[in-house]
């Protein structure tokens, strides 16, 4: 569905990503993990058309997306949830989610509209109870949801993340992951970057490890969480022994 | 009290024009970033062509109004298209620069358009002044004050009830975000000059009658308006009807009470007074409320 063929992209002068190559199936969800600073996040951003000047293939559905401009891309059905959430605080909670139908207003599919809303709000029944509120007043988690929410309104066919769970407690970075999930299952498909290498791993059925903009390893989600390799550098497992000996 | 209520009206009427050129500031910069200083030619451009289609063609008063309100606009348009999209590197410096400069060419053309004697106009009826309290009410004054009250909620309902209107709210917040849903944040900008832009030439409109309408008037009317926005918070479109009324207000007071030689150096000492002691403005900045 989205093909990513030896991606360079630069930031400033510097080479953030050196000919990364990377696929997302039809109802797939495939997780990129990787380290601060590794391309992740660029990677995204090229995708979504906010990152001019990158060298390479990237196809979306077989449709090229050289030099197109964001508000294209997403009428072609590619959603991203940014990092920090990016929720717009002074409006409303219903308002920011009108806004991610944003497109399909201009279409005026009112009647399509009001249903996703509908099932938004039945997947994150607290953005119902705050739905007049301002955004800006929402806990992080919760403007995690209406992040979520907002690029689900726009009705997308791939679904990107960029770090979900990050500055979340455990507990509610577990109910973004689990609703992930769920939403795969109703076949959307998903792309998402994580520095959680682990929670993204586990809902995962591709994995993609990326180091410094070179794409280190792939691979099926299951061995990736089983690899040595990744397990020291990302999963933390040797973490316990580690603080063992300071103690 | 009659000559506190007459200071009053003078002081309403002027502040119901502050506040409707504070609204273009405002709302541009919210916008776009951008402080437009080329924002007062709009104001006097609007009022040279209502002018010229008024009195001088004799077209009907609403149909003048209209014309001249749209086409403030169109030229808002061609400004953003001409002279800020085609700016290479877009910094704020070198884009207010450019509104400054935009500006005296602006002032050269009405010069050239127009020449250098002062027009007036009739007032929009010719119906007598009210008597309130001992101080006379310019029927001209009571059109002002209307026709920016319906204004101001003409562009809340935008703000607050339609599509674009939170569209362009978005595009203030966070462009990033607003793109990333399928907003064409350039159409925003422009529909953001255009507006800013209307709202300048239908201030020249409903000012035509009350003052003598020359090419130079712009830069006054823009730097008070500048200062309305900035004592209601630059960017807060309340705001901007607040700090123009409360402009107006203290304007003509100082010029009853202590000396009309205070009138331009009250604008400027509330400016002042404001970034020292309030440097958000009265009801705070771009990110705590708009309409």
């Amino acid at each position: 569905m989205l093909t990513i063929r030896n991606l360079k992209c630069w930031y400033g002068g510097i080479e953030a990503l050196s000919g990364v190559t990377l696929s997302v199936g039809q109802g797939e969800l495939v997780a990129l993990i990787g380290a601060n600073g590794s391309g992740k996040s660029t990677l995204l951003q090229a995708v979504c058309g906010l990152l001019p000047g990158w060298k390479g293939e990237i196809s979306f559905e077989k449709v090229p997306l050289n030099k197109k401009k964001p508000q294209d891309i997403v009428a072609g059905g590619i959603c991203m949830v940014p990092e920090g959430r990016l929720v717009f605080g002074p409006l409303s909670v219903l308002d920011n989610l009108k806004l991610g139908a944003y497109l399909r207003y201009r279409k005026r599919d009112h009647y399509g509209i009001k249903k996703d809303l509908d099932k938004i709000f039945s997947l994150f029944p607290i953005l119902a109870q705050r739905s007049g509120q301002h955004a800006g007043t929402l806990s992080g988690g919760e403007q995690q949801m209406l992040s979520i929410g907002r690029a689900l309104m726009a009705r997308p066919k791939l679904l990107l993340l960029d770090e979900p769970s990050m500055g979340l407690a455990p507990l509610v970075a577990r109910l973004i992951f689990d609703t992930l999930a769920e939403l795969r299952e109703d076949g959307l498909t998903i792309l998402i970057v994580e520095q959680n290498a682990r929670a993204a791993l586990m809902i995962a059925d591709r994995g993609y490890v990326l180091e410094t903009g070179r794409m280190v390893l792939a691979g099926k989600a299951k061995e990736l969480l089983a690899d040595e390799e990744i397990k020291r550098a990302y999963l933390g497992k040797d973490y316990a022994r580690f603080t063992e000996g300071r103690a | 009290m009659p000559e506190f209520y007459q200071y009053l009206f003078s002081g309403l009427t002027n502040g119901a024009i502050y506040a409707i050129i504070a609204l273009g500031f405002s709302m541009l910069f919210a916008a776009t970033d951008l402080i437009n200083f080329a924002h007062g030619e709009f104001v006097m451009i609007g009022a040279l062509i209502l002018v010229t289609l008024w009195p001088v063609m004799g077209l009907p008063l609403p149909l003048a109004f209209v014309i001249t309100v749209l086409a403030t606009g169109i030229l808002g348009i061609v400004f953003e298209r001409l002279a800020i999209r085609t700016v290479k590197k877009p910094d704020p410096i070198v884009l207010v620069i450019i509104t400054v400069g935009a500006g005296i060419f602006l002032r050269g053309v009405a010069m050239i358009i127009w020449g250098k004697t002062a027009k007036g106009a009739p007032p929009f009826s010719k119906m007598p002044p009210l008597e309130i309290g001992g101080a006379y009410l310019l029927a001209q004054s009571v059109w002002i004050l209307g026709i920016v009250l319906a204004t101001v909620l003409v562009m809340h309902f935008f703000y607050s009830r339609t599509l674009t209107g939170k569209a362009m709210s978005a595009c203030a917040i966070n462009k990033r975000a607003a793109s990333l849903l399928g907003i064409a944040t350039q159409r925003m900008t422009l529909l953001a000059f255009a507006v800013s832009a209307a709202l300048g030439g239908m201030a020249g409109v409903i000012i035509a009658p009350i003052t003598m309408n020359e090419y130079e008037m712009g830069a006054i009317l823009g730097l008070k308006g500048f200062c309305a926005a900035m004592l209601g918070g630059l960017g807060n479109s309340w705001g901007a009807v607040v700090g123009g009324f409360a402009l107006g207000i203290a304007e003509a007071m100082a010029v009853g009470y202590v000396s009309s030689s205070m009138k331009d150096a009250v604008a400027f000492l509330l400016l002042l007074l404001i970034l020292y002691v309030r440097p958000t403005g009265i009801l705070g900045g771009k990110a705590i409320a708009r309409f």
